[in-house]
């Protein structure tokens, strides 16, 4: 099964004529879109935060890793087992924290992503301590992310404009409100929080099959604030603009190499200015669509006039009236 | 031998206390977890490296020197960021947000421009132990401890008996409210951004006096957080209480049954009481008001 994905990936790369390196960046760019994808369920349409989202998808990382080393398990269903079993978790999790408020369910995922990490290293038997679990078969490739990362998209997708998604787009913008109208709050922000860590645990199942070789330490609680980090410059409540946020914070580091020791202050600054300047991210609740594209676009010269014009202070009011497109 | 774990708990504690109360402080009154606030502490921890290693002054004046470094940067970050955000009226999760990105960048500045290496004052600090029965007790723990307690004296003073403690506490129970009466509310605020980064650039000295100074020991900011949730987000009494807690439980587990589970322990622990008592063992239960 792995060889012929593999087979299949490499006619396609080098049909498209895709090296090796090029293949790695595109890999990690799918890994991070899925987590991505998840947190953004959860923080920008539900707007709750879980800085636990390492521990998901350390834990379907370590469930695919010993699924398919111990068990000999078929890749795809080892991948299927460890988003799930990270979607079980955090439906328990979420079962008895997601009746905190605000800035207490949010440090129990904190607690909870530390407390996975922790354990992981201690597990020496089963996880392999902070030596790290290694001889991970190569199932993630390049293909096989990208189709991957194209299913999430249609789950998620789909998931945001059901009749689910609409509750949790209700109960981000009024909690006491969805429930006056019959919506059970509780009860749909675990569904956004399991869904965000299916996710999670997804990315971190391709994550261990592209590495081959897994450390408790690569999912901390800096993994969780760069996921966090990317989804508020994709735009909380756009889940195109996290795919954007996704590749540019993938990207970026690549093309920049010079840069790269300035990956993360650079990431900081990004996500200061944006929360001082445009709250709502790089493209706000609005989802890309081609036909706005194209008429931004032919509208560029007029918007840049108008944007510009917005920037030194003049003409205030028409700037306002006026801006409809690129934006 | 548990005197001595006892002590060395109390001590880790005060200093736990120090960036908890802060943390406490700013949620009382801004209702958002400040992240960034660890970083004060590191801040100030390097202005002290600064001023004794590279300029070579006496240690007090460099201590001095952190502290105030830690009350500038967290002033620096209010004025800069956090007013204008919520001038902008956007919800408290975008103050955190930023409070994150404030933390990211302060701590990757100074891993660049000190480097990742760890460094220690270059003061010889006192190294003695005392012995008391068959328990052998840091001298070092003990200035510590004695100096977070004169400090936190102090703060519980400011807060419940100066005129600038009335404001702080009028406008933690309803801000509107005091403005309406008269109360100065974003220069109290400053203000207090001011004492909470002084605060923790106590911690951040006497933290690196205790083990050393390096880019990521900000992260004790995340200890402190866990303590002024476990005493109520928002309480100062809670907050010292929490960190004390803390202190010594997590000298104990470390002293007794491991340390590699020493962090398992105070998350787990965390967890439990939250969902024992969801607001802390101080807090206050508010209610959502439509």
């Amino acid at each position: 099964m792995i060889e012929l994905f593999s087979q299949i990936n490499g006619a396609v790369s080098s049909f498209f004529q895709i090296n090796t390196y090029l293949q790695g960046v595109i890999i990690m760019m799918c890994i991070n879109i899925i987590a991505v994808l998840g947190m953004s369920v959860l923080t920008g349409f539900t707007r709750l935060f879980s800085f636990g989202n390492a521990g998901f998808m350390s834990i379907g990382a370590y469930t695919a890793a010993i699924l398919t080393v111990q068990f000999k398990v078929n890749f795809i269903f080892a991948i299927i087992a460890g988003a799930l079993f990270a979607g079980f978790i955090a439906y328990l999790l979420g079962s008895i924290t997601l009746k905190l408020k605000g800035d207490y369910f949010l440090i129990t995922c904190l607690g909870f992503g530390e407390c996975v990490r922790v354990l992981f290293n201690y597990m020496k038997g089963t996880t392999g301590g902070s030596a790290g679990y290694p001889g991970i078969p190569p199932y993630s490739t390049m293909l096989f992310c990208v189709i991957c990362t194209v299913l999430a998209f249609f789950i998620a997708w789909r998931f945001i404009h059901s009749k689910y998604g609409r509750n949790l787009t209700s109960i981000r913008e009024n909690e006491m409100a969805a429930e006056a109208v019959g919506i059970n709050a509780f009860r749909f922000k675990r569904m956004s929080f399991t869904f965000s860590a299916i996710y999670a645990g997804w990315a971190g199942a391709l994550y261990a099959g592209y590495l081959m070789y897994i450390v408790p330490n690569s999912f901390n609680l800096a993994k969780s604030c760069e996921l966090i980090t990317t989804t508020v410059i994709g735009g909380l409540g756009s889940l195109t603009g996290s795919v954007f946020g996704a590749i540019i914070v993938t990207v970026l580091p690549e093309a920049f190499r010079a840069l790269a020791n300035y990956r993360m202050l650079l990431y900081g600054l990004a996500v200061i200015l944006i929360i001082m300047f445009r709250p709502s991210g790089l493209y706000g609740y609005k989802e890309f669509s081609l036909k706005r594209f194209i008429k931004g676009i032919i509208n560029l010269p007029q918007n840049a006039k108008l944007f510009w014009e917005r920037i030194t202070g003049k003409n205030k009011i028409k700037a306002n009236k006026g801006d409809n497109g690129n934006d | 031998m548990l005197l001595q774990q006892l002590i060395t708990g109390i001590s880790v504690g005060g200093i736990f206390a120090l960036l908890a109360t802060g943390y406490s402080l700013i949620y009382s009154l801004l209702d958002f977890s400040n992240w960034s606030h660890g970083e004060f502490a590191m801040v100030g921890a390097y202005v002290a490296i600064v001023f004794s290693n590279l300029l070579g002054l006496p240690f007090l004046v460099a201590a001095a020197a952190g502290v105030a470094g830690g009350a500038a940067i967290s002033f620096l970050c209010e004025r800069t960021t956090y007013r204008r955000i919520r001038s902008n009226g956007a919800p408290n999760m975008f103050l955190m947000i930023a409070a994150m990105g404030l933390s990211n960048v302060l701590q990757q500045a100074a891993n660049l421009i000190f480097s990742g290496q760890y460094r220690s004052y270059a003061f010889r600090l006192p190294v003695t132990t005392i012995q008391i029965g068959n328990s052998y007790i840091g001298v070092l723990d003990i200035i510590s401890l004695c100096i977070t307690a004169v400090v936190l004296v102090l703060l519980i003073y400011i807060i419940n008996k100066t005129k600038f403690g009335l404001n702080v506490r009028a406008i933690a129970s309803n801000s509107y409210a005091a403005r309406v009466l008269g109360v100065r509310v974003d220069r109290t605020i400053a203000m207090v951004f001011l004492l909470a980064g002084s605060l923790a650039g106590v911690a951040g000295v006497l933290y690196g006096m205790k083990y050393n100074v390096f880019p990521t020991m900000g992260n004790v900011g995340l200890k402190a957080f866990i303590a002024s949730v476990i005493g109520g987000l928002g309480s100062v009494p809670g907050a010292i209480v929490g960190a004390v807690l803390l202190g010594i439980i997590e000298t104990l587990v470390s002293a007794y049954i491991s340390s590699s589970l020493r962090d398992f322990f105070s998350f787990a622990l965390l967890i439990v009481l939250l969902l024992v008592k969801p607001s802390g063992l101080f807090g206050v239960d508010v209610q959502d008001k439509a």
